[in-house]
């Protein structure tokens, strides 16, 4: 045995030296993109990227450094050791807000490109509230591909018509229960959630939440102007909590995707997610507003939750040049147009060509350029990563035991250990 | 999580140690130990001590914060005062319980049916067969076992199938349709008698989350096998004559078993307690996989929870504290297991 485990670790070292001198031996023409988009539209979303990329800039090796799993669970502590360790990749995925600005430039792990902004024309064609998710000190961190909608709350719509419910421009929670009621008369569960990844019913409570205080208000809890038991937030935990009565059977068994599957099959009505839902229905060859259709979660029409895709460039990074190159590229009209048909994004310009984009989009285009942008706090832009898991945190507990006031407490007490206090 | 794999790398120092002694024959013995013992060192102590310092110090953004944090310990004063995390203590407490009492037992039994049966010409491949899913990852029981428990296709299909549903609605029941591993149920909760006693109430419920039995009963598939190994080795090393003057004294065959080879079996029981106990401390991939933190953290363990603390909120330093914390657990057991197997190997 010991004969063979000596050999083994040789084998083993010497392949690791291997591995080292090839990490070592870097190419001027490279450039390494950071992400974790793996499945399927996801993937062809940053191929779409990739390719606009090799146009522009042709004879770059792009080394695609995706770490596969959710939302970047596995992909984030590798990322988080070689920003540590000092060898970061060239660029990588953010989302605006409190994760970029509150983990990467505050730990300096990024370089600002507001030079890019001027010379490339993007304050004229961005909005300006989203440059601001990007700005510290007047200096711009990150430029965006693409921005979901995280306040969408679908429906199956044969299913309404088969049950007599119709649904206007917009939604109310009263409006909601006295269909859920309709639908629980006839042995169906209003609501789709599958929450086995908790940020699924987490992000339920954030729509409900901004749906009962407004977008002012929800500025200020998150700036600390409002306190986390204000009543208004508790209000909004008890019309969480009323919706969670109307919820199907299963839903700690079921991912979010399953969730909007048993929608589609009719097993249950709603579902209240951002619009990477939307790719789910496509792929299914579901039809916009004949199948299937939309409006905002209940009480949340006139704001828009942003979800937004970004990239940096690293302080640091071992290939500056071609990374400028790619952020430009990933600002470019044409890298817009290609990426967020596939992620089910829409630009974040907004001099693109709508006819590019179907109904779902282009109402979601009318909604950006129209509605107050807010943050999602459970998507890491709202506020710290150590708020966003205190959120999750409780929100896993009160799926369960219904406690308005320990979740709110709860709430208070993450807020004060993230440091989210008025200036 | 460097902890739990320094518990078990520091086990196997020990025994080499041990082995090294007998055959001290020069230097030699020492140059080939020198770089696994200079590479432990580092990356297993000297990372233990990063991760005490690190517990102590104010880092609880990405960027790494040395400063020590004031008052001194306070993040453990915060972990302990953590609802989670003190649901996860009694997670790790009840399935620990749980898991080795139903692995041992299973294991026991397999292993007295195939040594009763060892001369029928199917038993080599029965053993096998029970062996098999110690083959396999974690992670592979973990997926396998969360489509079995799933409440809508897993099991519970079968008391649709097999008419206990249909019998139960004749008698005017409702069906059986338990929720496995996302039942939220606390059983036998002891929070009222514990809340007189201590005058305060407690936000976690003190009892059996009902979800960690399924999660437990796929521990037990995967590791029973072994169990039963472990206690076949031990059997083969029980002589023949014992059993046959057990036999002529009037013993029946379940008394053989159970006045004599269980007994001299004890030390194999205690290597398959401790063995269990360490896997199931640090159990992090079977849960993860099969229920995640489960409802309300009915699941959740403490592995879970320092991954999630350290690379989602991003707050090292609770992190690595709970690491610590499982740690000290594991210690609580290696280390009497460490110093008896040292004090046998010198008598």
């Amino acid at each position: 045995m010991f004969k063979y485990g000596l050999k083994l670790s040789l084998v083993v070292l010497a392949l690791l030296l291997v591995i080292a001198g090839a990490a070592v031996a870097q190419d001027a023409g490279q450039l390494e993109v950071f992400s974790w988009w793996t499945s399927g539209g996801e993937a062809a979303a940053l191929d779409a990227l990739f390719q606009v990329y090799s146009e522009r800039v042709p004879g770059v090796e792009i080394i695609n450094a995706t770490v596969a799993g959710g939302g970047g669970s596995a992909a984030r502590p590798v990322l988080q050791t070689r920003l540590a360790g000092g060898t970061p990749p060239d660029t990588w995925q953010v989302h605006p807000g409190w994760e970029l600005l509150g983990q990467y430039v505050a730990a300096e792990y990024v370089s600002p490109i507001t030079d890019l902004y001027a010379s490339e024309g993007w304050n004229e064609v961005m909005p300006q509230g989203l440059i601001d998710t990007m700005t510290q000190d007047g200096e711009i961190y990150a430029v965006l591909a693409g921005v979901h909608r995280g306040n969408g709350f679908w429906y199956n719509k044969t299913l309404l018509d088969a049950n007599g419910i119709t649904i206007g421009e917009t939604m109310s929670v009263e409006e909601f229960v006295a269909a859920a009621d309709t639908l629980k008369a006839a042995g169906i569960p209003a609501l789709c959630v599958g929450d086995s990844g908790i940020w699924a019913t987490a992000q339920l409570f954030e729509n409900t939440l901004l749906g009962t205080v407004g977008p002012e208000n929800w500025m200020k809890l998150f700036a600390g102007e409002m306190a986390w038991d204000d009543d208004l937030v508790k209000q909004a935990m008890a019309a969480y909590s009323t919706m969670l009565d109307y919820q199907n059977e299963d839903h700690s068994s079921l991912s979010w995707d399953q969730a909007v599957a048993a929608l589609m099959d009719g097993k249950c009505a709603f579902n209240s997610m951002g619009d990477w839902a939307y790719g789910e229905f496509v792929k299914a060859g579901l039809v916009d507003n004949e199948d299937f259709g939309w409006v905002s979660h209940p009480g949340t029409a006139g704001s828009f939750v942003i979800v937004a895709d970004g990239f940096v460039l690293a302080n640091g990074a071992p290939h500056p040049e071609n990374t400028l190159e790619w952020l430009k590229a990933v600002g470019s009209i044409e890298a817009q147009e290609a990426f967020n048909p596939l992620k089910g994004s829409i630009p974040a310009r907004t001099d693109v060509d709508r006819e590019k984009f179907g109904p779902y989009h282009n109402w979601s285009m009318d909604s950006f350029a129209n509605d107050s942008l807010v943050a999602s706090a459970v998507h890491g832009s709202a506020a710290p990563a150590l708020f966003q898991q205190a959120l999750n945190d409780a929100v896993t507990v009160f799926v369960v035991d219904r406690d308005v006031d320990a979740f709110a407490a709860a709430l208070v007490q993450g807020a004060a250990d993230a440091g989210m206090v008025a200036n | 999580m460097s902890n739990s794999a320094a518990a078990a790398a520091g086990q196997s120092v020990a025994l080499s140690a041990g082995h090294a002694q007998h055959r001290w024959k020069g230097l030699t013995p020492f140059l080939v130990l020198l770089p696994s013992l200079i590479a432990l060192v580092i990356f297993v102590y000297g990372f233990i001590c990063v991760t005490l310092f690190i517990s102590l110090s104010n880092w609880n953004t990405l960027k790494p914060d040395n400063t020590l944090r004031i008052p001194f310990g306070q993040t453990y004063v915060d972990l302990f005062s953590t609802p989670r995390f003190q649901a996860d203590l009694r997670n790790t407490l009840v399935f620990t319980v749980l898991f080795i009492l139903i692995a041992t037992l299973v294991g026991l039994g397999l292993a007295i049916l195939i040594d009763f049966n060892r001369k029928l010409f199917v038993i080599p491949f029965f053993r096998n067969v029970y062996l098999f899913p110690y083959a396999l990852s974690f992670v592979v029981t973990g997926v396998a076992w969360r489509w079995i428990f799933n409440p809508e296709t897993g099991i519970n299909l079968f008391f649709d199938m097999f008419g206990i549903n249909q019998l139960l609605a004749s008698l005017g029941q409702a069906p059986l349709k338990p929720g496995w591993t996302t039942d939220p149920t606390v059983a036998f909760q002891l929070n009222g008698i514990l809340e007189q006693v201590l005058g305060t109430e407690m936000r976690v419920k003190l009892g059996i989350p009902v979800a960690l039995i399924p999660v437990a009963i796929a521990g037990m598939w995967q590791l029973s096998g072994f169990v039963m190994a472990m206690y076949l080795g031990g059997m083969t090393t029980i002589s023949d004559e014992i059993r046959e003057a057990a036999r002529i004294d009037g013993a029946t065959e379940w008394q053989v078993y159970r006045r004599v080879i269980i007994p001299l079996l004890r030390p194999v029981t205690i290597s398959v307690v401790i063995i269990l106990l360490h896997v199931s401390l640090k159990i992090f991939d079977l849960v993860i996989t099969m229920s995640g933190v489960g409802p309300a953290f009915a699941t959740d363990m403490p592995a879970i929870y320092v991954f999630e603390t350290t690379f989602k909120a991003t707050r090292y330093n609770l992190g690595m504290a709970a690491a610590i914390v499982m740690l000290i657990l594991a210690a609580f057991v290696i280390v009497p297991y460490l110093a008896r197997s040292l004090r046998q190997s010198e008598e």
